[in-house]
């Protein structure tokens, strides 16, 4: 009897732990009802496209025109390799059929139109700190551009990383889903930076350390990390190591590729220069503001 | 037996010494020459930021070294140099070594028009910017940092 009683227990035990894992891990998403009328800023959304970063990842590789986002690109992780999506406004195979809705879902949320968690690779995790505008200005720019077909292939994930409800979890210790807050002790300056560097700019998802989990160390935010593919490192770009650099070397940098002692960023940062040249100089000078002021040991705040 | 060891020794050292002396350490000779480089480029840089007054003789030198540089530089990476010597060499510089030639050959070729169209120093401010995508372009794909 107590025998059966063990038993029985084991078994609720695991049906209400299965139930709790499947409550806990519904993904989220952003109904179209807490979207306001809205006229697209087109200018705003291309300065979006290139503060995000977007055609890094998404264009197709090894092509010069950076606006064919039909993806294919192969990116190395510690989880598996994961092979960057199509965002063309293909509609069967890039995202022209998508709502306004399904765009900020997947990018504040981190939820696919078909519901399902996309993996952090995709760096929801700083463009959750977005605007809603400048998210909705991003889509409607982003369906301007060229339509790309071709499927991509899935992810290669081995178990357990490949089943996607995990995520859930995950996104419950490291998705706050807090929109950048700006600081009102600092400059309009500062912020915009704030802003550039840690919502679009998503700097620190390749300039930090990660846990084991893949979650960036918070406390260590933007004190270099090793590269995704595991080949080299990422700088540290606080004050520890960028002492020497000025606002305007910062700057310089970010424009022209030139570092003060005269290299040249190489790695994928020079993919990251090529989109930065793009952006204002006043952006620019923002963004550089905010690094020149990131405190030596990294953890800056505003990162939410 | 102890002669035996003895020439052994001898013959060790000799090749030894022939194998340093005939490549003669590429992946320092390549880091020397990469220094060079970045001091070429920071010499014009210093020019067009305003540092430096702009100097014909300085620019036409940088202009040399890089040309010298895309000489010398492809002939510095044979297949027993892909490490030591905290080389930020990637290995994708062995997986496609025609592009990698290519690339310096390009250098090269840019570096002796720029040297020919520069006169002063708006030339300069011109030419440069298009120039330098020699030197972040080959960093992209074949040049590995640690940190």
């Amino acid at each position: 009897m107590a025998r059966k009683l063990v038993v029985v227990g084991t078994v609720v035990v695991a049906a209400l732990a299965l139930v709790a894992f499947w409550l806990l891990t519904i993904p989220e998403t952003v109904p179209a009802s807490v979207l306001a009328p809205h006229t697209p800023d087109l200018a705003n959304g291309k300065i979006m496209f290139h503060a995000g970063g977007c055609a890094s990842c998404h264009a197709v590789p090894k092509q010069e025109d950076k606006t064919r986002l039909g993806g294919r690109l192969a990116l190395g992780s510690p989880f598996g390799t994961f092979y960057v999506p199509n965002i063309s406004s293909d509609r069967t195979d890039g995202i022209g059929a998508w709502t306004e809705a399904q765009f900020v879902t997947a990018m504040v949320k981190g939820t696919s139109p078909t519901g399902e968690h996309l993996f952090p690779a995709f760096p929801y995790t700083s463009y959750q700190r977005m605007s809603l505008g400048d998210i909705r200005d991003l889509f409607a720019y982003l369906k301007t551009l060229p339509a790309v077909t071709g499927k991509v292939r899935d992810h290669a994930l081995p178990f357990p990383f490949n089943i996607r409800r995990t995520l859930g979890l995950w996104k419950l210790l490291f998705l706050d889903g807090r929109p950048f807050a700006p600081d009102p002790s600092q400059t309009a300056q500062w912020n915009r930076g704030a802003y550039l560097i840690n919502a679009p700019g998503h700097c620190a998802e390749c300039h930090s350390p990660r846990n084991m989990l893949g979650a960036i160390k918070r406390n260590q935010r933007f004190t270099g990390g090793p590269s995704p593919d595991g080949q080299g490192g990422v700088p540290n770009i606080t004050q520890q190591k960028l002492k020497n650099w000025t606002v305007k070397d910062i700057a310089d940098t970010l424009t022209t590729g030139m570092t003060p002692d005269a290299d040249f960023v190489g790695g994928s940062m020079a993919e990251v220069v090529r989109n930065t040249a793009q952006l204002s100089e006043a952006d620019r000078e923002a963004m550089a503001t905010y690094i020149k002021a990131l405190p030596p040991g990294g953890g800056s705040a505003s990162g939410k | 037996m102890k002669i035996v060891s003895a020439f052994a020794a001898v013959v060790i050292f000799a090749l030894g010494t022939t194998a340093v002396s005939s490549q003669q350490d590429p992946i320092a000779a390549r880091k020397a020459i990469m220094k060079s480089n970045g001091q070429a480029a920071g010499s014009l840089a210093k020019m067009i930021k305003g540092e430096a007054p702009f100097d014909l003789p300085t620019a036409k030198k940088a202009f040399a070294t890089f040309e010298d540089a895309a000489a010398k530089m492809p002939g510095l990476f044979p297949d027993n140099s892909k490490m030591g010597g905290e080389t930020t060499a990637s290995p994708k510089i062995w997986e496609d070594i025609p592009d990698f030639k290519a690339k310096f050959v390009k250098l090269g070729n840019d570096a002796k028009a720029a040297s020919a169209s520069v006169k002063d120093l708006d030339s300069l401010k011109a030419t440069f910017p298009e120039f330098a995508k020699n030197c972040g372009g080959c960093h992209e794909l074949y040049r590995i940092k640690k940190s």
